[in-house]
């Protein structure tokens, strides 16, 4: 890397500009990861943080909607709880409602019906427990976000409830961004029919659940057998969130986009390099410099321009992004994915840039004599 | 033991290919003996520069042999003859063909770099700088020198592995007459100090006094000059 440190302090204007392109494609790369992130949370934070391992939705149903339009029966779930490998089973109502608070202010609810004291009941990190008829334990964002607070009575639409805001859970949890709010199961089944007194239910939507929440095995073709159900994993059951596909994989779109436009632009300026510098290298092979020399020296430089520019454009990305977090954008830096996308940033722009870097081998070191430089 | 001799036998080179062939060479035989500067003369297209390909292990010639500082280096694959030019052969090009980037001092520590010289035998820096004049001038890039100062940096970066064998392309061909015989007399100098077998091709019939032979070269045919 003899001559690749001098080449990069030589030509530093040249190194910088490109250098400069690659860590705006970083800095962008960061705030994507953190977007895609930030809607992913947004999206289906409230089913990530469910201790289940599937959901058994009724059977043919939609899967990019299964959550608007299952029904199952409850009886579903003894006969899932009684299969092999099933550590636990409870039922899960889920009804996108409206409703308002005493002051007016309008709040869309994810409600969740659940039993109280089942597996999949809500934790309050702060107020009551869960498990008063009326009360509601809500996802810690409605809080920070619509200024909901322990106490205050929500009314929704049509059925014209009244719930009590009791307890709210340590971390967000939404579900199609919108907030979740736990009830008893009883009272789901009223808001979920749109009336206000259980005398009003059919004898189906007395027993009506979305679906059974299952700890459990990863194989479910035996438990949908037996219950007549049709179960998605966790990961399976995001896609049934509201527009979490559509959104995730536009953004996964550009991300690859990205990935390719680094590798095409790494591997542009390594080939005008390569090209620029024929007339050197021919002078080297001649003086007897062998090809793995020369591109261990070449491969070097770029090594060492991508992990400078990555660097410094991941951090500049983590710092815009520390700005956003907390505004109402969907945004959160997790290490996972910016580190990921960082090594597949220099890992693309290195093959590109070895694409054009093979260029060398191609140098025939007679140029070198004559009048040809 | 340094065995710095050249030596072409029979030495035949047609370039091109099908029926439009060129004999850059025809059946060349020279020998230059350690310590000894030859000049070729001759006009361009006359083979001197297919002569310097094939003495240099950048060209392989169609048929002879050729000998240099005791390897022969004909019928050697490509890798071994890149091998034998970083050991045993300095290249000096026409206005130096000096990397941009590095500094004299850097473009005479280049080479060990990637393991010129025999043995990884090479000369100080500092002392070769000196010995072409340069001294002063170690933290200069090329484009901060000038063309005989370019050529002197060039000259010393072929001696810095201590070869055997010098191969020099035109180096006069961007030189003022004054700067032209400082530059044959600095390779005179240092061939005969240090036993270095040196062929030196030139269109500049004012250096000859400096050199120990001159030949001809005329349709890939070599001859001594008359007179």
């Amino acid at each position: 890397m003899f001559l690749a440190l001098r080449d990069l302090r030589f030509g530093r204007t040249r190194f910088v500009l490109m250098g400069a392109v690659i860590s705006l494609i970083a800095v962008l790369m960061v705030l994507l990861s953190g977007l895609s992130q930030g809607l992913v949370k947004d999206g289906v934070s409230g089913l990530q943080n469910l201790p289940i391992t599937s959901l058994a939705f009724e059977k043919g149903v939609q899967h990019d909607s299964a959550f608007t339009r299952s029904v199952v029966d409850e009886d579903a779930v003894a006969v899932w709880q009684e299969q092999d490998g099933v550590k636990d089973a409870a039922p899960f109502g889920l009804a996108l409602v409206n409703g308002a608070t005493a002051d007016g202010v309008e709040v869309d609810l994810a409600l969740i019906g659940v039993e109280p004291g089942t597996f999949v009941a809500p934790r309050s990190a702060k107020g009551e427990e869960f498990g008063a008829t009326d009360g509601i334990v809500v996802s810690s964002h409605l809080v920070e976000k619509e200024g909901v607070s322990i106490g205050d009575t929500i009314t929704l639409e049509h059925s014209d409830l009244s719930l009590r805001v009791v307890g709210v859970m340590a971390e967000q949890n939404t579900f199609g961004h919108v907030d979740m709010a736990y009830v008893p199961l009883d009272t789901w089944r009223l808001a979920k029919a749109g009336v206000n007194d259980a005398g009003q239910l059919n004898e189906r939507q007395q027993h009506e659940i979305t679906a059974v929440a299952v700890d459990g095995p990863d194989d479910t073709a035996a438990g949908d057998e037996a219950a007549g159900t049709e179960s998605l994993t966790q990961r399976e059951s995001y896609d049934a969130s509201p527009g979490f596909t559509a959104e995730t994989s536009t953004l996964m779109m550009i991300q690859v986009f990205l990935y390719a436009i680094c590798a095409l632009v790494a591997g542009a300026f390594f080939t005008v390099l390569t090209i620029h510098r024929k007339g050197e290298i021919a002078v080297l092979r001649a003086m007897g410099a062998s090809t793995g020399y020369l591109l261990r020296d070449g491969l070097g430089q770029a090594l060492l321009l991508l992990l400078a520019a990555v660097g410094i454009g991941v951090g500049v990305g983590v710092g815009f992004g520390a700005l956003l977090q907390g505004t109402a954008m969907p945004f959160a830096l997790v290490a996972g994915p910016v580190v990921l996308a960082a090594v597949l940033l220099i890992v693309l722009g290195l093959a590109g840039a070895a694409a054009a870097i093979v260029r060398i081998t191609r140098v025939d070191p007679l140029t070198a004599l004559g009048a040809n430089r | 033991m340094k065995t710095s001799r050249i030596e072409l036998r029979d030495v035949v080179l047609t370039l091109g290919d099908g029926e439009e062939t060129v004999t850059a060479l025809d059946h060349v035989d020279l020998t230059v003996e350690p310590g000894e500067l030859i000049a070729i003369l001759g006009p361009s297209g006359s083979g001197k520069s297919s002569l310097l390909a094939v003495a240099g292990g950048l060209s392989t010639p169609t048929s002879g042999t050729v000998v240099v500082g005791g390897e022969t280096l004909t019928g050697r694959s490509r890798k071994e003859l890149t091998r034998l030019r970083r050991e045993l052969i300095g290249f000096v090009f026409q206005s130096g063909n000096l990397l941009p980037s590095l500094t004299a001092a850097d473009q005479l520590r280049l080479p060990a770099t990637f393991g010129a010289g025999r043995n990884g035998a090479q000369r100080s820096p500092a002392e070769l700088l000196a010995e072409v004049g340069l001294e002063h001038k170690a933290d200069r890039r090329p484009h901060q020198l000038s063309g005989g100062e370019r050529q002197r940096v060039g000259i010393a970066r072929a001696l810095i592995a201590d070869p055997a064998v010098l191969l020099v392309d035109e180096p006069t061909a961007a030189l003022d007459r004054a700067r032209s015989h400082e530059i044959v007399q600095l390779l005179a100098k240092e061939t005969h100090e240090h036993g270095i077998a040196t062929i030196m091709v030139t269109h500049d019939h004012d250096v000859l006094e400096y050199c120990d032979r001159v030949l001809v070269m005329e349709d890939g045919r070599l001859s001594e000059q008359e007179g």
